[in-house]
């Protein structure tokens, strides 16, 4: 049992720095006070105060920060619909090709995505700016809010709604005082993934954006083409940390929404939980 | 008790209340050849009832028979595939949920867990846009009626079973509608809190001129409480009745079976004088007699149902000459303080349920096991069914 731990204990080791040591490294170089990229000169935030100082990239974060809050909303309340749509209509018509349908983008390569929409945009005589590149990036995160929403309303108990109505609430109003509140926490996990997502992109965006619109990783892949500076390992950070904090917030609400839900079940189920808890420790 | 005198007052009103058999009465719920299919299963089934107002009605059945089903069809939650449910007279089909003056409890009590005990009983109010004070006033009423009154604040998940069915039937009781359909409503409380319930449900009900319709597992609160109760089963309604009539005149073995303990003895008629029907009971060995007025011709194959009260026990083989006198062993016995239960073995191993009443504390000689016994009835303690 001990040595099984041990092993186990080395092996997550192992994974987690597999992942997470190239970012580790980033993170640490990002406070070099040295100009080589590669030679630690001691603990120095003057990259820091250089990336604030440097207008184009502070430009490209703002727009980023802009294209990732549009796309997100506009990412949620579609999901928020299509899930609902997916979960409430049951065996509506062409069900199947419809959950497919919305499924597909997330294993789609992005390189086609991309593509694809150009092509959409061209054909329709968009200009291309900062409004294509959040058309494009609800397309690309659209999948992952009703995946997510849909899971949450597959165990939502209709019970609820329909006690609302019968005392006397109509439908859309039940919606928004019932099942949208019950809902919340993966609405806003649905957003964080998405707004995190669209921070990510860069390969999508390439394709579809304009002058005038470069996204934060359009920018830092561009620099980086002409030589790696601290200043980018800062910004970097400074994105990782964006990035983190979202996905955070995402796995909270979700994991609290799943809590909640267990709590309103009652006791037998509270047991249920204890023991996969349990399950998962050992 | 303070009470005492409200009840047999009560007791008076509904003495005289039986709109359904009065010949011009409008019922106040109809259902009119229903029909609601869930794919392959049917769980209502071409099923035809009238309630009327002020009624306490009450539907008794095995689980899935169709009782709950037949509570969303009027409550608007299901469409019956066939048949209309009428409402006042009004066909209910184009009305939505939201807009019928039906309020349901749920079997799952279905409490909003993101409202308070108090937001939960309120909503329905809100929604009626009633002034703030009269909803203040009316779920402190509701409260102090189901005894949560220090609960107020609590969320649904930090109350227990029995507390969140309170909260339910009040969140129901609240709004005073005209009809209140109850799915198992006293399920989950103690022996007393559901006396006291029932009794306040049967107050509510006299004050308020509501009509209840109430599934209920419990079948002594059913005979409690009910004017009529509906027995079901697989969909149909077997027999519609008040609870007297249930008990002592079944229609069908089913009825007999479901509704408290019964001795089933099948048989054949051989022969009529009068309202007395000869039976020869292979079970039994010799003829029982039975009081029946339903038409039976000789041949005809039909069960002797005898509820095990209805039957006196004696020590050791009858007198000569006594009517309806079966004779068995004393195979075993139960006491349950207030009745003491014999099971009695037949010669051909049928066992036959008997009960007593234990009027007195000592008995000099109780019967006991293995004791050769018999056990009389009268013939119009017994029911002739042929179905
Ligand atoms: N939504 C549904 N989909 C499919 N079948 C259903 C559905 N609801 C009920 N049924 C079936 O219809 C039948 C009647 O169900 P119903 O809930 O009315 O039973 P019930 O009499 O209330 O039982 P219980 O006493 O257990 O509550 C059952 O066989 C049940 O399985
Ligand atoms: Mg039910």
């Amino acid at each position: 049992m001990h040595r099984g731990n041990a092993f186990r204990t080395v092996v997550l080791l192992l994974g987690l720095g597999f992942l997470y040591l190239p970012i580790v490294v980033l993170v640490i170089y990002s406070f070099n006070a040295s100009r080589l990229v590669t030679v630690w000169g001691g603990f120095s935030i003057q990259w820091y105060v250089a990336l604030f100082a440097n207008a184009p990239l502070m430009e490209a974060a703002w727009t980023s920060l802009k294209i990732a809050t549009l796309s997100a909303s506009l990412a949620t309340v579609l999901g928020t619909l299509a899930a609902l749509a997916l979960v409430r209509h049951g065996r509506f018509g062409g069900r199947s090709l419809f959950t497919g349908l919305i499924y597909a983008p997330l294993v789609m390569p992005e390189v086609i995505v991309g593509l694809a929409l150009l092509l959409l945009f061209v054909s329709v005589g968009a200009d291309r700016g900062l409004w294509t590149v959040v058309v494009a990036h609800t397309t690309l995160t659209l999948c992952f809010a009703t995946v997510i929403i849909q899971a949450r309303l597959a165990s939502f108990d209709r019970a609820l709604e329909e006690a609302a109505m019968d005392l006397g609430c109509p439908p859309a109003k039940t919606f928004f005082t019932i099942t949208l509140p019950l809902i919340a926490p993966a609405v806003g996990a649905a957003f964080l993934l998405a707004f995190t997502l669209s921070l990510d992109d860069l390969v999508i965006a390439s394709f579809t954006t304009g002058p005038g619109a470069t996204t934060l990783p359009m920018r830092i892949y561009s620099q980086v083409r002409l030589g790696v500076t601290p200043e980018i390992n800062a910004a970097c950070t400074v994105l990782i940390a964006f990035v983190a904090v979202g996905l955070g917030l995402s796995f909270i609400l979700t994991r609290s929404g799943a809590r909640h839900r267990d709590e309103a079940a009652g006791e037998a189920s509270a047991d249920a939980v204890a023991e996969r808890h349990a399950e998962v420790r050992s | 008790m303070a009470t005492r005198n409200e009840h047999v007052a009560v007791g008076a009103v509904r003495r005289n209340f039986a709109p359904w058999s009065e010949p011009g009465a409008e019922p106040l719920i109809r259902f009119d050849g229903v029909t609601k299919r869930y794919g392959a299963v049917t769980a209502v089934d071409a099923l035809s009832l009238s309630i009327y107002e002020r009624e306490f009605f009450c539907l008794l059945g095995p689980s899935g028979c169709g009782k709950t089903t037949l509570m969303r069809l009027l409550a608007g939650f299901e469409t019956p595939d066939e048949g209309r449910v009428l409402l006042a007279g009004v066909d209910q089909a184009a009305i939505p949920p939201h807009l019928r003056p039906v309020n349901m409890m749920f079997q799952s009590y279905a409490l909003f867990p993101h409202m308070s005990v108090e937001g939960n009983i309120a909503f329905g109010l809100r929604q009626e846009g009633l002034p703030r004070d009269e909803i203040r006033a009316r779920v402190d009423d509701m409260l102090r009626l189901v005894q949560l009154s220090g609960l107020a604040k609590r969320r649904p998940d930090q109350l227990s079973g029995g507390q969140r069915q309170r909260v339910a039937l009040a969140r129901a009781l609240a709004k005073r509608p005209k009809v209140l359909l109850l799915d198992e409503p006293l399920a989950a409380l103690d022996k007393k809190l559901r006396e006291a319930t029932q009794f306040e449900l049967m107050d509510i009900q006299m004050s308020l001129g509501t009509t209840f319709l109430v599934v209920t597992h419990d079948q002594e609160e059913a005979m409690a409480m009910a004017d009529r109760i509906a027995v079901m089963g697989h969909g149909r309604i077997a027999q519609l009745d008040p609870p007297n009539v249930i008990y002592e005149q079944p229609a069908s073995r089913y009825v007999a079976q479901f509704i408290g303990d019964v001795n089933l003895l099948e048989g054949e008629v051989t022969g009529r004088d009068g309202d007395l029907c000869t039976v020869s009971c292979p079970a039994v060995g010799s003829a029982l007699l039975v009081a029946s007025t339903e038409p039976s011709a000789p041949g005809q194959a039909v069960a002797v149902a005898i509820r095990p009260e209805k039957m006196r026990l004696g020590r050791g083989l009858p007198p000569p000459g006594t009517a309806n006198a079966i004779v068995g062993e004393v195979w075993d016995i139960g006491y349950l303080g207030d009745w003491t239960t014999y099971v009695i073995r037949l010669a051909d191993g049928h066992l036959l349920r008997a009960s007593q009443a234990n009027v007195a504390r000592f008995v000099e000689q109780p019967l006991t096991w293995e004791e050769t016994v018999h056990a009389v009835f009268a013939p119009d303690a017994a029911v002739l069914l042929s179905r």
